[in-house]
């Protein structure tokens, strides 16, 4: 964020950086897109930036309960939308990350009662407090997707390595238009199954979709546990699935991290393999 | 007799619905039931994907709607079962192309030569959610236990609900180890806090991934754990009493020795 | 190790901890959905209380607050009178009796019971 510039020179001091609004969408549903929203707001915050994460998902809220975050929340973003409540208001301090907020969904209201434009003047207001505004877009691609980017200038989309996932992706990029240049994140894999030709490979979602790839995550049993916590596993930093956040939240900001493809050593391969359940190798 | 309507649902994306419907389908159809299953996701259409038949679609819901074909034109049937069709969704349009009367309309007619008619609900409790209740007279509410998967089923258990839809529950993808050492909800639990009767309970199989890759549902696989659970919960819906397979080890012991008893 | 043993003896699991919280978010999901509900609660509630003392029913406001471990509901309940409390009701006279002082009792001994006036 810009610095205060001393009085003598306020005149001319350049106008704030707006920050970057990120849509996190996918299409298909529970392929991580919230999960995912939560743990790269987290990533990003504790890197120090201040990042606003902002529920999309009205009518099934649940970025607010894979936060932690579920029994502070007071208002929701209809209510800012409706001028119920001031913005800062209804922005709710994370329970672990000191320059994260979140801004939640309403549950008991429906998508259609979301004006979209008011939906777009509020994201820009959010920008113009915080480096990012990551919008945790619903499954879909009806009216909730439409709202949820409205208010974005960038998109990363979220595929797990299975025909469906992909097949919805594709979709979703193409209406996301020309606006985006998104972004693709590979969530889920498993290697071991990969390995046995039972799981399509990062390639061979990379061959059909060719996006540029921001990171490849691995199906992780901590995720389940940390969710039932409501501690987002980027907070941590021992595990793989963390440090790939870690690693994507990097990339976001512009740093040159070695490539994503995959983030997974032989030895992790190994060790994923008794985490799943089903058959054994 | 029209045959029964059920709309196979959950709120929360990524559950198992389509894999449920697809697999629950074919497990009836395999017990000699005559079984049409809808796909009511109009423009992420995927029931056909998971059944290997989406180089064999003609036509689609939308078209049977709009009237430019019939809806027997536009049924396709798997040649792997002897009485199992699917009507495909749209690819290229948007969920508004359809009304839940026309909608409600095309199921009804495909009720008429069915003893089954399952419906592929998307995600969401939008637009799509309600095109595809309006056609049902029952609901499979299926869920993950996982948190955010059981909020939204709640949510659209109030909707069904409010509608007065009789529904029954499937968990899906559990993993009785983690249920084992604490680190996932256990089927009691996801019941006790839905309170809705319960279907069926459906293991985490990573072959479902294949299977889905290769558009051969699981239930042609006689030697597969999942394809004997699929049945059973077909027969359970047919009326007939089929005990749980007991996944979760219970007391003490169990904790410390459990072993997964064989599906 | 050490999270092992916990689990069998029973610190809180992730998942018990998940139940927790999901009770409780469900609890106020619902509360949200039913606003004639809470109307209705509200109503009932000042129609209790107006039955002990007087109440301001314009001003009653009735929350309902989430802690991290629970949900309470609050409600604010102007009262505007507390009538005097009624005297007490005359003590019941207990009529004399012939057979003069109560019986002694003694430990081994069943107590007199026969009244010599009325015995037959």
């Amino acid at each position: 964020m810009a610095m205060h510039q001393p009085l003598a020179q306020e005149v001319t001091a350049p106008a704030p950086k707006l920050g970057r609004a990120i849509v996190v969408t996918s299409g298909k549903g529970g392929v991580g897109k919230t999960t995912t929203t939560a743990n790269l707001g987290t990533a990003l915050a504790q890197r120090g930036a201040k990042v606003a994460l902002v529920d999309a998902d009205v009518g099934l809220r649940n970025l607010d309960i894979v936060l932690g975050l579920e029994s502070r929340v007071k208002y929701h973003v209809l209510d800012v939308l409706e001028d119920k409540v001031s913005l800062d208001e209804a922005l709710v301090p994370d329970k672990h990350s000191e320059t994260l907020v979140l801004l939640a969904a309403a549950q008991a209201r429906e998508k259609d009662e979301v004006d979209t434009e008011k939906m777009r003047a509020l994201m820009q207001r959010l920008r113009e407090h915080y480096d990012y505004v990551l919008i945790d877009c619903p499954a879909g691609i009806e009216l909730g997707f439409k709202n949820a980017i409205v208010g974005a200038d960038e998109a990363i989309v979220v595929c797990t390595p299975e025909v469906s996932a992909v097949r919805d992706v594709d979709r979703v990029v193409g209406l996301l238009g020309n606006r985006f240049k998104p972004q693709l994140i590979i969530n889920r894999l498993r290697p071991q199954l990969v390995k046995k030709g039972k799981m399509l490979s990062v390639e061979d979602v990379n061959a059909i979709l060719r996006l540029p790839l921001l990171g490849v995550i691995a199906d992780e049993p901590e995720i389940i546990i940390t969710t039932n916590k409501g501690e987002p596993l980027a907070l941590r930093h021992d595990s793989e699935t963390a440090n790939a956040y870690h690693a994507i939240a990097a990339r976001i900001a512009g740093e040159d991290v070695a490539a994503p493809a995959p983030e997974l050593k032989e030895s992790l391969i190994d060790k994923l393999g008794s985490f799943f359940g089903g058959k054994r190798a | 007799m029209a045959g029964r309507r059920i709309v196979v649902t959950s709120g929360k994306g990524g559950v198992g619905k389509t894999t449920t419907t697809a697999n629950l389908g074919a497990a009836l159809a395999k017990r000699g039931m005559r079984v049409v299953l809808v796909d009511a996701d109009i423009g992420l259409r995927n029931l056909d994907l998971v059944l290997g038949l989406e180089k064999r679609i003609v036509f689609d819901l939308v078209e049977v709607a709009e009237g430019r074909c019939q809806l027997r034109q536009a049924l396709i049937k798997d040649k792997r079962f002897e009485s199992l069709a699917i009507l495909p969704a749209a690819q290229t349009r948007d969920k508004d192309a359809i009304t839940e009367t026309q909608f409600e309309a095309i199921v009804a007619q495909a009720a008429e030569q069915a003893d089954y008619v399952l419906i592929d609900c998307p995600a969401g409790i939008e637009g799509g959610f309600r095109n595809a209740v309006a056609g049902a007279k029952e609901a499979i509410v299926v869920t993950t236990p996982e948190v955010s998967a059981i909020r939204d089923a709640d949510r659209v258990v109030g909707k069904l609900n409010d509608r007065g839809l009789p529904m029954r529950l499937i968990v899906n993808r559990l993993r009785p180890e983690m249920v084992r050492t604490g680190d996932m909800l256990s089927v009691e639990d996801v019941c006790e806090i839905l309170a809705i009767e319960l279907l069926g309970i459906i293991p985490d199989d990573a072959e479902v991934i294949d299977t889905t890759n290769r558009g051969e549902p699981i239930v042609l696989d006689p030697n597969a754990r999942l394809g004997v659970i699929y049945d059973k919960i077909a027969r359970r819906l047919e009326g007939e009493m089929v005990p749980f397979t007991s996944f979760d080890a219970q007391g003490f012991f169990g904790k410390l020795f459990g072993a997964l008893k064989a599906g | 190790m050490i999270d092992w043993v916990k689990k069998i003896f029973g610190g809180p699991t992730s998942s018990s901890t998940a139940k927790e919280r999901l009770r409780l978010v469900l609890m106020t999901d619902h509360l949200a959905l039913a606003p004639d509900i809470i109307e209705n609660m509200k109503r009932d509630l000042i129609d209790v209380i107006s039955r002990y003392v007087e109440v301001d029913r314009d001003k009653v406001e009735v929350n309902f607050e989430r802690e991290d471990r629970a949900l309470a509901m609050l409600a604010n309940i102007p009262i505007v009178s507390v009538n005097r409390p009624n005297p007490p009701p005359e003590p019941p006279r207990v009529p004399p009796t012939l057979s003069g002082p109560p019986p002694r009792r003694r430990r081994r001994k069943k107590p007199q019971t026969q009244n010599p006036a009325t015995a037959h």
